[in-house]
């Protein structure tokens, strides 16, 4: 095994790079309607292509997983909290769990 | 002075939810890390200097298989490119003129979850938001790494099954509030879910990393929504 430090320092590089250069180089206000809208859409495209259908593959079985993922849905559909949603997705998969 | 302060107080009282999901996680990376050769310290060094769930998890992958540096930069690459548009996304929120330090210091904590309490947070966004954010969940990120690489399995794995859902469950919380409000919002999750899918198992299109699909589905769903519901307001909310 090489150095695991050397892999952590590129690791740590090429991250932050990608993270810095758009917050440090637009400096302007963009005035373009298009890519405005883009912007706001992004974190909705982004959260929602992370979580589906990765959710369903994240616990022991999808029968729980899909448990934990209506749980939630249903959680926020009703304007619970972000502290609230994620625990009970996890209650949800935990109760599944012990009755499977 | 006291705005600032009082942004601090804020971000850290949004991070604490996030806090909690990246302790659940980084638990989770933290015993797979030690499994995969690295040492309590490195583990912990590794989160405390990257702060990216997937890229993690895929970097120990090619540290165990003693991959190549050009791999490994080249998967983080990948893999973390949509901080790039997150990065994007909130330079248009803070002040035109903030200091190249703020924008450094912000830089540093750009992930998913502090992307979107950021990207949701009203008005223009302190730096001092982010940092009181950037402090309460990276410090559960590390603490995690650490218990979970030091402790090993001393949790019975049925809970460590149930706190796979954490983070998705936060991201779900962030997402169908609006989504339920704005039905452009809606489709846009509908269309990026199906998507997603369609890539995770279809021929061909499933061997595609799970780092670049998220990029190709956001740069389509995102980019047909601005094209099809351009929004009129000026502000990112």
């Amino acid at each position: 095994m090489r150095n695991v430090y050397i892999y952590i320092l590129v690791m740590a590089l090429v991250t932050y790079a990608i993270r810095v250069l758009p917050l440090t180089l637009i400096r302007k206000e963009i005035k373009s309607r298009t890519i405005k809208s883009f912007l706001y859409y992004v974190p909705y495209a982004t959260l929602s292509a992370m979580t589906f259908p990765a959710i369903l593959t994240a616990t022991e079985n999808i029968y729980s997983a899909a448990a934990g993922f209506v749980t939630a849905l249903i959680l926020a559909f009703c304007r619970r909290g972000l502290l609230t949603v994620a625990i009970g997705a996890c209650a949800a998969v935990y109760i599944v769990e012990l009755i499977l | 002075m006291g705005s600032s302060r009082s942004s601090f107080m804020r971000g850290m009282k949004d991070g604490i939810p996030i806090c909690l999901g990246y302790f659940a996680v980084s638990f989770a990376f933290g015993i797979q890390a030690v499994q995969s050769g690295l040492s309590v310290f490195q583990a912990t060094l590794l989160s405390l200097t990257n702060v990216t769930s997937a890229g993690q998890f895929a970097g120990i992958g090619i540290i165990s298989a003693s991959g190549s540096l050009m791999e490994m930069a080249g998967a983080q690459f990948v893999i973390n490119l949509r901080y790039m548009l997150m990065s994007t996304a909130i330079s248009q929120k803070i002040r035109p003129n903030e200091k190249i330090l703020h924008r450094m210091g912000i830089a540093y904590g750009m992930t998913d979850e502090i992307f979107a309490i950021s990207a949701s947070h009203p008005g223009i966004l302190s730096p001092f938001y982010s940092y009181g954010a950037i402090l309460v969940s990276v410090f559960g990120w590390t603490f995690g790494t650490f218990i979970g690489a030091y402790s090993g399995e001393i949790l019975p794995q049925r809970l460590i099954s149930a706190l796979g859902v954490a983070l998705y469950g936060m991201f779900i919380a962030i997402v169908i509030p609006p989504a339920r409000d704005n039905v452009k919002v809606r489709i846009t999750v509908i269309a990026a879910m199906l998507m997603s899918m369609i890539f995770t198992y279809a021929p061909l299109l499933k061997n595609i990393s799970s780092g670049f699909r998220i990029i190709i589905v956001t740069v389509v769903i995102a980019g047909a929504a601005a094209v099809l519901f351009p929004r009129d307001e000026e502000a990112i909310a």
